[in-house]
């Protein structure tokens, strides 16, 4: 990291994050401890929604009382986890069904577009892609009404069909811009160079050199995507419903409910948040590399 | 991977004349633009030519499903501001408002605080910057869930979550009604918000720390600095960039705020947002009014959004 003047490290490069960059300046032993009791006290609070999602989710609905709402079950039961399921097993499918393709699509078309505007540049690119990022912004409030019956006019089947093609086209803009920092940072130029004194034109080093690069950029994209779609209750309750969308229109309703069934609402927000929890486990480091895009700096 | 059938790329093939030297230019920036155009049609349609849409409404009087598409001029802004019932759009203003400025305020404080913590690097770091980032994997939707038991607005012998644990610890004066409350209920609402994106701000000034070259602080320690003057005339300085594109995430992103509330409260007088206020006007298919409360949304944030990313271009075109 050599500028000083750009803060956010590029996208792609994930585990900027993690180990220091130097030695110098160590805490007094006093320090140290206070640093850890502090943070094990961050720690606690933060995981304590964990906590009770997990311990009510494993109770009977008959032992949510006011009283002892904090202690582990008294009968630790599958029964709430049983009723959830039920309520979620069909959009569960639906959202796996919504968010692969989108993961892959939109970034298929960010990397194209990525490519293009840090190797392939023309003039006016800059305002192109400001142009581009500025979508990424918007509140989606500002196109939804005439959204709604543009998906209808030109035929997209309601539920799934059509907020698969909305999350692809509201994901080029992040997926550009990942996409762009990530050529930019760590594709030499020289590769290109190198294509085009063989004569290859810009779909042949798009399929045959920049592609195969891309790699980690996709790993980026797709993890972002993937999470975004299976975590959007705002395209979702605007242009479908409870019989044909995602998750978490299922989990608004069944948690929703006038006297809502805490153990299973719990239990059914474990179930909504385990694909994206399990992705942020396993593959964390990538994870925080969409996530660090969001800061738009390359 | 090279390839050596020069007279068969794509760039050969035979393209309309621009003439003169404007020939070899698009020869070389066509194929780009090609590749692009997918995407820009796409977008030119979906946002730009949605927005003229939503703003086309924002004038019109179409305030049925009936299409009376007669022109109004800004009397549905105005109305906005002057003629609605129980001033509930200033009233939305007001919450969003509280809304914004406690969850950003309480976002940056955790989230620098945590940085500052892990920022010189301890054993187990890597542990809890991933605990302090898991809530940003996870949907509103879902943490609403459970947010919305914890944040029980019953007191006293009714008490539960958070309340429940304030009175067992003997901190009853803790005890509030939360986002009920009809003054200050919207600065509950956002102590979700902060926790899901407080990890999220220390992930960034993480990442600015240490983009911080060594050599600063090794001199500025030759020097004698103390730890607080160095934190405050040598690294801080050097974040605000950083701290400039944590505000704008977090501005834009508590301006839109929709998810959370809906899951929280649903959608409700007492915690209405602009954002909401769009969803429930389109509930009585008063399109008009509907599109004008989005397009004021929209104006809100490209305040915040088009400087910066303005700015962000300069300065990427000087470096």
């Amino acid at each position: 990291m050599t500028s000083t003047s750009i803060a956010t490290p590029p996208a792609t490069v994930p585990g900027r994050v993690t180990g220091p960059r130097h030695s110098v300046n160590r805490r007094s032993p006093a320090g140290r401890v206070v640093t850890y009791v502090l943070l094990l006290l961050f720690l606690v609070i933060v995981l304590m929604p964990a906590y009770v999602l997990v311990v009510t989710s494993f109770k009977s609905g008959r032992e949510i009382g006011v009283t002892g709402q904090w202690t582990l079950p008294t009968h630790w039961t599958f029964a709430s986890w049983d009723k959830a399921w039920t309520a979620l097993a069909p959009s569960f499918t639906r959202t796996f069904e919504l968010a692969i393709p989108v993961a892959l699509i939109s970034s298929f078309l960010g990397c194209a577009n990525g490519f293009v505007l840090s190797r392939w540049r023309f003039p006016g690119a800059d305002l192109v892609f400001t142009l581009i990022l500025f979508g990424m912004f918007i509140p989606y409030q500002a196109v939804m009404i005439p959204l709604r019956q543009i998906v209808q006019t030109i035929g997209l089947p309601p539920g799934i069909p059509t907020l698969i093609f909305v999350h692809c086209v509201y994901g080029i803009p992040i997926c550009t811009l990942i996409f762009r920092n990530y050529f930019a940072t760590t594709v030499p130029v020289e590769i290109i160079e190198a294509s085009r004194v063989d004569g290859a034109g810009l779909l042949r080093t798009f399929a045959w050199v920049i592609l195969p690069i891309a790699v980690p950029g996709f790993v980026v994209t797709i993890i972002w995507q993937f999470t975004s779609a299976w975590n959007d209750y705002l395209f979702a309750i605007f242009l479908s419903n409870t019989s044909n969308g995602p998750i978490t229109i299922a989990l608004n309703a069944l948690a929703g409910a006038q006297s809502p069934d805490y153990a299973a609402s719990m239990a059914g927000a474990l179930i909504a948040s385990l694909p994206t929890l399990l992705v942020y486990i396993v593959l964390g480091r990538w994870f925080i590399g969409g996530l660090m895009a969001g800061s738009v700096k390359s | 991977m090279t390839t050596s059938s020069a007279t068969v790329a794509p760039e050969r093939a035979p393209r309309r004349r621009r003439g003169g030297s404007a020939h070899g230019k698009a020869r070389h920036w066509g194929p780009g633009l090609l590749l692009l155009s997918p995407s820009l049609v796409l977008l030119a349609v979906f946002v730009y030519g949605l927005i003229g849409w939503t703003m086309k409404l924002s004038v019109s009087d179409q305030h049925n499903a009936l299409p009376s598409q007669g022109f109004v001029g800004l009397k549905n802004f105005t109305a906005l501001f002057t003629d609605d019932i129980n001033d509930r759009f200033v009233h939305s203003l007001k919450n969003l408002l509280i809304f914004t400025v406690v969850f950003m305020v309480g976002a940056l404080v955790m989230g620098v605080l945590w940085a500052l913590l892990l920022e010189r690097g301890i054993p187990g770091e890597g542990v809890f910057r991933a605990i302090y980032l898991f809530p940003m994997a996870v949907s509103f939707v879902a943490s609403g869930v459970v947010w919305r038991w914890l944040m029980n607005s019953g007191t006293g012998d009714q008490a539960g979550g958070l309340n429940r644990i304030f009175a067992d610890l003997h901190l009853g004066f803790l005890e509030n009604p939360w986002w009920t409350d009809p003054h200050w209920g919207m600065a509950a609402m956002a102590v979700p918000a902060i926790w899901q994106l407080a990890g999220y701000v220390m992930a960034l000034f993480l990442a600015g720390f240490r983009g911080i070259p060594a050599e600063l602080r090794e001199a500025a320690q030759m020097d004698g600095a103390t730890t607080y003057r160095l934190y405050r005339h040598v690294l801080f300085p050097q974040l605000t960039p950083t701290a400039l594109s944590v505000l704008i995430i977090l501005g834009h992103m508590s301006m839109k705020m929709f998810d959370l509330i809906m899951s929280v409260s649903g959608a409700q007088w007492i915690t209405e947002v602009p954002a909401v206020y769009v969803w429930q006007t389109l509930l009585t298919s008063d399109y008009a009014k509907a599109a004008a409360i989005s397009i004021v949304l929209l104006l809100l944030v490209a305040i915040v959004i088009v400087p910066y990313l303005i700015y962000n271009n300069r300065v990427e075109r000087r470096s």
